[in-house]
């Protein structure tokens, strides 16, 4: 993934085919809040309307995934119809729910913090701060079960890439890869560079929600000290959100 | 209670259902049976609804045994023998397991993945709506986790009347070129990638497992690069990564990713292309959606057809089910490359 900031015109909405089951209805082609926007607006009038032989819908950044019963649905009618919703939709602005997370910042928790910062020629404080004062909008949910894509990390923090993923990263890590930050939901591999880690649980197989955050959420970050960690960690492994919702 | 105790199996070995759906705006992946076919028939032969969850094997087969009472079995898919305390079962035939005794499967002939189902199905913990294990997130399964040696698979009671039962005749599946339609992102190729993909042969490499199906063959040359802001991806894209080399995503595979998808596989086509042996060549034939969609209702009209086309098994198996399910030992070939995780 190439996740390009530069912002374009939002182009007019397409349906691309994927195979007899599915259909993509495509709003632009980078990550951009408006097009996320128009995703989630689409998304939302087609779960509110239950349209007959769809079975799924699935946001992502830029398209919204729509998943049928090919021997229900009638595929001219149905992409006719998305096609029309999806140019009469006017973007979903009003964000979804923000969230506060709790950070622990570097040392064991984000052993590449000091690393990002000497690249960024700033201080780990100084890259605490920028990374904990921007609000972030989760633009999808994906790669594993409650992993969340943010957009809105500071410019001044883009890293690419390490050269050596790790074959596996902690769950809660807080951790930036290019332009883009995320949550990672549960331990996995990363190429992303880990700057800290949360004891929120975006996904938590036995608690109700099983998953906290949705596509559209906001996230602000929290930097707490060490000595918060182990009794949050309990907190959520008791099945407590942790994650405070400060909005709306 | 009733169980099937594992003694011994593959590495890869697991509950799998229909798949988990509802949930990829989550970030979670369907998995499922890679070929729904064999579980619609398994299950059908043991009298169950077609997608009740089975055990997959890949490759490799295994031994269980039954505890605590008699179980009716079945199992369906790439090709295994099947024996009862040593006794062969005829293909696509149910079989009775006594408390006590013991089913051995064997290594897979033809294809990969193949189903043993029990009438009555598994009573392992849905989670998210399915058993099916999804090892890559620890969902599903018997405790997030493939099944191994030792391991105790309560089975649900069941008022089955438990006639043995046989399908005469399989599923006549299409053995030509895996079908194709082009799309999402046909036009991030070249008009020559676009041909060389229709109409060379690839192999599939032995990268190739429940999430995604890794194909050598000629380049595919991208027209405008190869990174795209991730999209939703469904199974039986064809992914091309940099290398030019296609991936077919399978089952397992994640919900959203960030390379052109030069075509989709139809899904009619998926269970078929999933018992695709790692080394063995395939070719791709682009089709429409009406052709698509009608290899689909045939796929329905099939699984909904099963436990009408099922006849009593006969206790005298004909010279050629014998034929079919004899196995000169259930050797397999020394230079069958060995499915990787």
């Amino acid at each position: 993934m190439n996740a390009s900031l530069d912002r374009s015109t939002v182009q007019a909405p397409r349906i691309l085919p994927c195979g007899d089951c599915a259909l993509s209805v495509e709003f632009g082609d980078t990550i951009d809040p408006e097009i996320n926007g128009k995703v989630l607006a689409l998304d939302d009038a087609l779960r509110v309307a239950a349209v007959p032989g769809i079975l799924e819908t699935v946001p992502t950044y830029r398209s919204l995934m729509v998943h049928f019963d090919p021997t229900m649905a009638d595929y001219a009618g149905l992409s006719q119809r998305l096609l029309s919703e999806a140019q009469a939709l006017t973007s979903q602005t009003v964000a979804g729910r923000r969230w506060k997370v709790p950070v622990v910042y570097g040392g064991a928790y984000g052993s590449d913090l000091d690393d990002v910062a000497e690249r960024h020629c700033m201080s780990p404080s100084r890259l605490i701060e920028l990374h904990a004062r921007a609000v972030y909008r989760i633009y999808m949910i994906g790669f594993m079960p409650g992993f969340a894509y943010l957009g809105g990390l500071d410019p001044q923090l883009a890293t690419p890439r390490r050269v050596q993923p790790r074959a596996k990263i902690p769950a809660g890590s807080i951790i930036i890869g290019g332009a883009q930050a995320a949550v990672a939901s549960i331990e996995c591999p990363s190429g992303w560079h880990l700057l800290g880690r949360t004891p929120v649980r975006s996904y938590a197989p036995d608690r109700d929600p099983v998953f906290l955050f949705s596509a559209g959420d906001e996230i602000v970050f929290d930097p707490i000290d060490e000595a918060r960690w182990a009794a949050l960690e309990r907190a959520a492994e008791a099945g407590e959100p942790v994650a405070e919702q400060v909005a709306p | 209670m009733t169980a099937l105790i594992v003694k011994s199996c593959g590495p890869m070995t697991s509950l799998q259902d229909h798949g988990r759906y509802g949930y990829q705006r989550f970030g979670v992946s369907p998995s499922g049976a890679m070929d729904r076919r064999g579980l619609a028939l398994a299950n059908a032969l043991v009298g169950n609804p077609p997608w009740t969850a089975a055990i997959e094997f890949v490759h490799l087969g295994g031994i269980l045994s039954a505890s605590g009472g008699d179980l009716h079995i079945a199992v369906a898919g790439a090709d295994c023998a099947l024996k009862v305390d040593g006794k062969p079962v005829p293909p696509r035939s149910t079989a009775t397991l006594e408390d006590g005794q013991t089913a051995e499967i064997g290594p897979a002939r033809s294809g990969t993945f193949a189903y043993l189902a029990v009438a009555g199905g598994f009573s392992a913990p849905p989670q998210l709506g399915s058993q099916s294990l999804h090892l890559r997130s620890r969902m599903g399964g018997l405790e997030g986790r493939p099944l191994q040696a030792g391991d105790l698979l309560e089975c649900r009671e069941t008022a089955h009347p438990g006639a043995h039962m046989h399908l005469p005749a399989d599923f006549a599946q299409e053995d030509g070129p895996i079908r194709v339609m082009l799309g999402p992102q046909d036009d991030y190729f070249t008009p020559e990638a676009i041909r060389a993909f229709l109409e060379s042969e690839f192999t599939v490499s032995s990268h190739a497992d429940r999430m995604g199906f890794q194909l050598t063959g000629p380049t595919l040359a991208h027209a405008k690069g190869f990174n795209i802001v991730s999209d939703g991806i469904v199974e039986g894209h064809i992914q091309v990564p940099g290398s030019g080399q296609p991936i077919v995503l399978m089952r397992d595979r994640q919900t959203a990713g960030g390379y052109p998808k030069i075509a989709t596989v139809i899904s009619a086509d998926l269970d078929r292309l999933a018992q695709v042996r790692p080394g063995s060549p395939i070719r791709f034939r682009a089709v429409d959606r009406d052709e698509a969609v009608a290899a689909a209702r045939a796929f329905k009209a099939w699984v909904e057809s099963l436990p009408a086309a099922l006849i009593p098994l006969r206790w005298t198996p004909t010279t050629e089910d014998l034929l079919a399910a004899n196995l000169i030992g259930g050797t397999v070939h020394a230079l069958d490359p060995v499915l990787p995780e």
